[in-house]
């Protein structure tokens, strides 16, 4: 009853003999409904009173996106705008597409919830030395000391996995419940289970995006904060000083 | 009882206790975080925003022990490792 999609293979390419797996070919199809509705919504971008549904949808998603980034890391939220938004609605998209009976959605897979996750740890110091510069980023290790780089090292990649496996959790165990009550009554059963499962969808790839931010924008936060802390103290041992 | 029995009946049983501690103790967490959630919802309104948002994020944290729980009872049942083994030591 696991299906692992890893192991299912959907196709094989044209004209060669390279087996294609269902996780990779479930991805292609939420990459090809989102290009479509991305090209859709972006085709006639207009100013002004009458703008057409798409442009209103995009516009509110995206606004809300950029809220909420400005809310957590209080600063410019078009550096993490790009790869959160796309985190966001790309586990949005396969989380709902779990309704659809027959499609092999592509986060119930360890492969893919670890691939994301990765990029979320490469995240972590691209941003980090793009905001802080290489030594504030790499001076993290050692704080408070450096007797804890090896604990600091490990947070990281603990952090990041568990984020991985978090994801594949939740929407495997939505899989699987929706299957189990599917197997005992086919017809009502299955319907407020599957409805908790796009609810769970939806949290857990708000989750997912929030945590990521959390994660790449606090080492560049933290860089600033001893510098602001610095800044401070300089001002007070004058008015002591006074 | 031979090997293939043992491992069977053990697997499953370890699976249910798994599902049945990290279920019971991550729902008694899950439950006390959102009480005090509501809590200092009711008593702040106003920064409903803020207050739910760092809820969802310690909910999910919280979970993640019982997703592991999980995760480890789907190995147990259904891909368990040493399977293979029992089944070729029980064949030979």
């Amino acid at each position: 009853m696991l299906e692992i999609y890893d192991q299912q293979i959907a196709f094989y390419l044209p004209y060669t003999n390279i087996p294609v797996n269902w996780t990779i070919a479930s991805t292609w199809i939420v990459m090809v409904v989102l290009m479509l509705v991305s090209w859709l919504a972006t085709r006639h971008l207009k100013t002004g009173d009458k703008v057409s549904h798409w442009q209103t949808a995009m516009e509110v998603l995206i606004k809300g996106i950029y809220g909420q980034i400005n809310e957590v890391t209080k600063s410019n939220p078009m550096t993490y705008l790009p790869f959160i938004g796309t985190l966001f609605i790309f586990i949005m998209t396969c989380n709902i597409l779990t309704v659809i009976p027959i499609f092999k959605t592509p986060t119930a897979s360890f492969s893919t919830t670890s691939a994301l996750a990765f990029l979320v740890l490469l995240g972590i110091p691209f941003f980090g030395i793009k905001n802080a510069g290489l030594k504030n980023y790499l001076k993290k290790y050692l704080t408070p000391s450096p007797a804890m780089l090896p604990f600091n090292i490990f947070s990281e990649l603990a952090s990041t996995g568990a984020m991985a496996v978090r994801l594949f959790g939740n929407v495997l165990s939505g899989v699987i419940i929706g299957a189990i009550c599917f197997m005992l009554v086919p017809i009502i059963l299955p319907l407020p289970m599957q409805v908790l499962g796009l609810f769970t969808g939806m949290i857990q790839a708000y989750i997912f995006a929030i945590l990521a931010l959390m994660y790449i924008s606090s080492v560049s936060a933290q860089e600033e904060a001893p510098v602001a802390g610095v800044e401070k103290k300089v001002p007070d041992d004058q008015e002591k000083n006074m | 009882m031979d090997l293939v029995a043992i491992l069977g009946s053990v697997s499953i049983f370890t699976a249910g206790l798994c599902l049945a501690i990290g279920g019971f103790a991550v729902a008694l967490g899950e439950g006390y975080a959102v009480a005090c959630g509501l809590t200092a919802l009711a008593q702040q309104p106003d920064e409903a925003g803020s207050i739910s948002r760092t809820m969802f994020i310690s909910l999910a944290i919280v979970e993640t022990s019982g997703i592991y729980c999980f995760v480890v009872a789907m190995i147990l049942l259904f891909a368990n490792p040493f399977w293979q083994y029992a089944i070729s030591a029980v064949a030979q």
